[in-house]
């Protein structure tokens, strides 16, 4: 009995090896060695120079701008989402025949996992010069710009996550015990009324999982800006790719890498606390 | 409210739609219309640089999707056994690596590797025989491979563990009882309970990695990917080519989500 118990700990130990030693090359020890640059000198090529400083972090403010439109777009993008989102879940939940239920909802989930690049730069292509502006001057509006505007950027943003955000509300609302509404119907409560106090609480913790799981995607986008912001709004994502392939500055570079995820982790979790609180801790599953 | 939900839903398919329509412009700029042809799917064909990219794409693409199935089964096993703190330090790592944004992963990839090769190179040199070239180490196959498998693994692992939930602990042992060894019970009960979720996992890993753009983008090194591919393309300007090679890379995956999803509804839905 003995020997079999300690066979079966060499057995663990083999089979979660490779995903050890993947998480200790591959996370554990980049996110130290960002850790080690962000507080290094810049070396004359602009990578690691050695030392300690905090200069990086004091210089932080050079790309105030692009934190600030970060931490504007990325709630406001999960609002929009959210908005878009919540009556398709209810309907595809609560309303539409069981028949075309799979169907619809395969068809929400399925532009997620196909490239966002291509379907981004579907909007370039709407947006842009010859799309619908075009379109407008037809019917009057001339020289209407769309595209590289902070609206061309919400609207790739609701485009590209609204997959992510419908999937977890519809599957709260899904599970939703359906004889609490019809018992609030049986005994008068108002359509609105049976929504507000049932259906919206209980449906809570699909709204809060859409809504991280898309702020988290937000906090690091890089495409949706690049393509439809042109420049004019940027977010952390892009100042990245800047200071790491165009003006090489590796340790700035980690300073803002460290600071964008550090800035993550306590808006999650006060959000995670937030949730918690509000006895909508049940796990939602991301699949 | 009807009218609502197919608007949504044409929001989210007529962009999709424009890119496949104007694929198959005849004419020779990408935003007019001139008559359809598949003159743009021949171009894009023969285009060495696109075949080069999707070759590339595609052997990072099947190296990630093979590695990560696996190994995300073989911890997902092992984590079920696993109790106390080694077990929360795993949870906390898988939940690390997917929260953890694609382009910090790059970025640290990147960082962490190029100062490993410095350091490493020149001490493969100092051991390595005279009058043989001593291998160098730089960024690749292998550093794009490394940086997906870590995020596609944990996903793997977050698929099959939820299967292993879902799982009749009775069929175990009942094969126990009926003295089947651990091999045997796993080979013949356990892995056809859990198998649609690796294959879907498998199926995800692959579209995830062929279609990734940000974490290759930093730490592919001199080879090109798809992605890569098309957003330089997009750089220099919009066209129909590009519109050939999205509509393939949408299809393509398209293929490999439809089969994902029947291979999870199989077994995950519950019989009506």
């Amino acid at each position: 009995m003995r020997e079999e118990s300690k066979s079966n700990r060499w057995l663990t130990a083999a089979l979660l090896a490779p995903t050890s030693i993947w998480f200790l090359l591959m996370l554990i020890l980049p996110l130290i060695v960002i850790l080690v640059f962000s507080f290094g000198e810049r070396s004359a090529l602009g990578g690691y120079g050695g030392g300690f400083t905090f200069e990086h972090y004091l210089n932080l403010p050079a790309r105030f701008k692009a934190f600030q439109n970060t931490m504007t777009f990325a709630p406001v993008g999960t609002l929009l989402c959210l908005l878009v989102a919540y009556p398709l879940a209810y309907y595809l939940a609560l309303k539409v025949n069981r028949r075309y239920k799979l169907i619809l909802l395969v068809l929400v989930i399925i532009p997620f996992w196909t490239s966002l690049l291509v379907r981004t730069y579907a909007w370039i292509f709407i947006l842009g010069g010859r799309g619908i502006p075009v379109l407008l001057e037809w019917i009057g509006f001339e020289g209407v710009r769309l595209i590289n505007t902070p609206g061309a950027v919400l609207i790739g943003i609701v485009y590209g996550y609204l997959p992510l955000m419908v999937f977890p509300i519809y599957v709260s609302l899904d599970k939703l015990d359906k004889s609490l509404l019809e018992a609030s119907d049986d005994l008068g409560g108002s359509p609105y009324k049976t929504f507000m106090q049932i259906t919206l609480p209980l449906s809570m913790p699909g709204v809060a999982t859409g809504c991280m799981l898309v702020f988290i995607l937000l906090m690091g986008e890089f495409l949706i800006p690049a393509f439809l912001g042109g420049g004019k709004v940027f977010f952390i994502g892009n100042a990245l790719v800047d200071l790491f392939l165009q003006s090489r500055n590796w340790p700035f570079g980690s300073a803002v890498s460290v600071t964008l995820v550090v800035i993550m982790l306590i808006t999650v979790s006060f959000y995670m606390r937030m949730a918690l609180r509000n006895k909508t801790g049940r796990d939602e599953s991301l699949m | 409210m009807r009218i609502y939900i197919i608007s949504v839903y044409l929001f989210l398919y007529v962009p999709i739609g424009i890119i496949v329509l104007f694929s198959f412009n005849a004419g020779r700029h990408a935003s007019e219309l001139r008559g359809l042809s598949v003159q743009w799917y021949g171009k894009a064909l023969s285009n060495p640089f696109v075949g080069d990219a999707f070759v590339t794409s595609l052997i990072v693409a099947l190296s990630v999707a093979i590695l990560s199935s696996l190994m995300g089964t073989a911890a997902a096993l092992a984590l079920q056994r696993l109790k106390g703190t080694p077990r929360v330090l795993f949870d906390g790592l898988i939940y690390i690596a997917i929260m953890i944004p694609g382009i910090v992963i790059g970025i640290a990839t990147l960082v962490a590797l190029v100062t490993v090769f410095k350091f490493l190179n020149p001490l493969l040199a100092s051991i390595w025989p005279e009058g043989v070239n001593p291998p160098k180490l730089s960024m690749g196959y292998f550093s794009v491979i490394a940086a997906h498998t870590l995020f596609t693994m944990s996903l793997v692992i977050i698929l099959v563990r939820a299967r292993i939930a879902g799982m009749d602990r009775a069929l175990i042992e009942a094969s126990m009882d009926l003295y089947a060894t651990p091999w045997g019970t796993f080979y013949q009960v356990t892995l056809p309970q859990i198998f649609p979720a690796i294959l879907a996992g498998f199926l995800l890993s692959f579209t995830f990695s062929f279609d990734d753009f940000i974490i290759s983008f930093f730490v592919a090194g001199p080879n090109t990917t798809l992605p890569i591919y098309i957003f330089s393309s997009i750089r220099r300007g919009i066209t129909p080519e590009v519109n050939a090679i999205g509509t393939m890379v949408l299809v393509g995956s398209l293929f490999l989500l439809m089969t994902a999803q029947f291979l999870l509804r199989k077994r995950t839905r519950p019989k009506d």
